[in-house]
């Protein structure tokens, strides 16, 4: 499924791998979470490896609340810490409620505070979006934003919206249909600033270049 | 409640109708039986068999549910333990329980050892079976999950596995219960000195339907209390954060 295929990611940089559907992203980053053995090559992770990880599903304990859910996985997180995360993700007033009881809005906050409470060296972020409707995701988007600015972690974002990796992303990675491969390497200016709808054009644009270039 | 009342004086009603025309020696009526029950509770007899037959019961149901768990998770997780361990399960099932009774008391003669070994040993592939079909349909996306967060073993089985077999050992136990009380009577009417078992068939030689009946219905009291006070609201707790719909 995946081709040859090699990058690295600097320390707290955030790199969003673009590619369309079907391409192997959800694998690559299944191989890199240790998850999938079934494969050839070497996955290095930063020093501690302590990884956060958002699935596609939130993939909460439906039988722990909310704030049980994010201490089961991030043991030593303090209090003070997990208020201010639950603060940030609008998440205060639900500490105490099921997973059940959560629209899929709510449940992909949890998982996103779920992940950050581990204080992870490396973010897997799998399509964390996906099936939102767009203003939500955009809200998502936003507050994520605000959360990798305030304590930078270095971050792996998957997704095959291009939009979505502009605005979280330093770097994108644009990948190529099975056998996947990196196509471009494109690095964003000012991430994750507010943009006008000519300057995402001109990112587009640009995007659709660098793929054409690399197909030639 | 009102319907289960009117039920339940009916079934009364039906019984007392039955001694008027069966006679008191083959059928005697509810006053009798109560009366038989307030005097063997008045000896002592009552509370000790009773009591006797209960720790059996609480010690063969424990090892046998512990144990069947324990290889039903195996079984229910790796391919080869179930190749191995089904063959075994097949034989332990459709092994009649007075087989086991009889076999057990005469391999290890008539002890107490033998007794609650046999009752455990009958409800063991039960539980492992119904634990194993639990095992099996554990949900693989919340073990990655538990994976990449490194939680640890005690951690996992807690909070991500025991939930998820939670409906499982319920109907296990439950149906163990209920299983394990009736075998125990056996046990005890072939080779034990004491138990409500033993006093059934002491009443069985003497003809004595009104202490059958007795022992019978304060039996059926005990577990009845069991199950009310003890395992509904346990399985309440257990099942707390579902939506209450169902």
């Amino acid at each position: 499924m995946l081709g040859e295929l090699a990058f690295s990611l600097a320390g707290g940089e955030v790199a969003a791998l673009v590619g369309p559907s079907g391409c192997g992203k959800t694998t690559l980053l299944r191989i890199i979470a240790g998850l999938d053995g079934d494969f050839e090559g070497s996955v290095a992770l930063p020093a501690h490896g302590m990884l956060g990880m958002v699935f596609q599903e939130p993939r909460l304990l439906p039988w722990r609340t909310v704030e049980q859910n994010v201490r089961l996985a991030a043991p030593q997180a303090t209090d003070a810490a997990l208020d201010t995360l639950f603060q940030a993700l609008g998440l205060a007033a639900h500490r105490d409620h099921y997973p059940g009881e959560l629209s899929l809005g709510l449940a992909r906050r949890v998982a996103l505070a779920r992940a950050f409470a581990v204080e992870p060296d490396l973010l897997l972020l799998d399509e964390p979006f996906v099936s939102l409707d767009d203003a939500l995701a955009a809200r998502l988007r936003d507050e994520l934003a605000d959360l990798v600015n305030r304590r930078p972690v270095t971050t792996l974002l998957v997704t095959h919206n291009v939009e979505e990796a502009i605005g979280l992303a330093d770097r994108l990675l644009l990948l190529s249909l099975s056998p996947a491969r990196v196509l471009a390497d494109v690095p964003v200016t000012r991430p994750r600033t507010p943009r006008t709808a000519d300057e995402l054009a001109a990112m587009r644009e640009e995007i659709a270049k660098r793929i054409n270039q690399a197909h030639l | 409640m009102g319907a289960r009342l009117i039920s339940l004086v009916l079934l009364i009603a039906a019984w007392y109708a039955g001694s008027q025309l069966a006679g008191a020696r083959l059928l005697p009526d509810p006053q009798a039986v109560a009366l038989a029950i307030v005097d063997e509770a008045r000896s002592g007899a009552l509370a000790f068999n009773l009591g006797a037959t209960l720790a059996r019961v609480a010690v063969a149901f424990t090892l046998a549910m512990a144990l069947g768990s324990v290889i039903g998770l195996v079984m229910g997780r790796s391919r080869l333990a179930d190749r191995l361990g089904d063959p075994w399960l097949i034989v332990l099932l459709n092994l009649p329980a007075l087989v086991i009774i009889v076999l057990a008391y005469v391999w290890a003669g008539l002890t107490e050892t033998a007794a609650i070994a046999a009752v455990a040993l009958n409800k063991l592939p039960i539980a492992t079976v119904t634990v194993r079909e639990g095992s099996r349909s554990l949900d693989r996306a919340l073990d990655d999950m538990a994976q990449v967060f490194r939680m640890g073993v005690w951690t996992r089985m807690r909070h991500v596995v025991l939930p998820q077999l939670a409906p499982y050992l319920a109907a296990a136990a439950r149906s163990g219960l209920s299983l394990v009380w009736k075998i125990v009577l056996i046990v005890e009417l072939l080779g034990r000195p004491n138990g409500v078992g033993f006093e059934i068939g002491v009443a069985f030689q003497l003809f004595d339907v009104t202490r059958i009946l007795a022992y019978a219905l304060a039996f059926v009291a005990v577990m009845l209390a069991i199950e009310t006070f003890l395992v509904q609201p346990l399985e309440r707790h257990v099942s707390r954060w579902r939506p209450r719909s169902a």
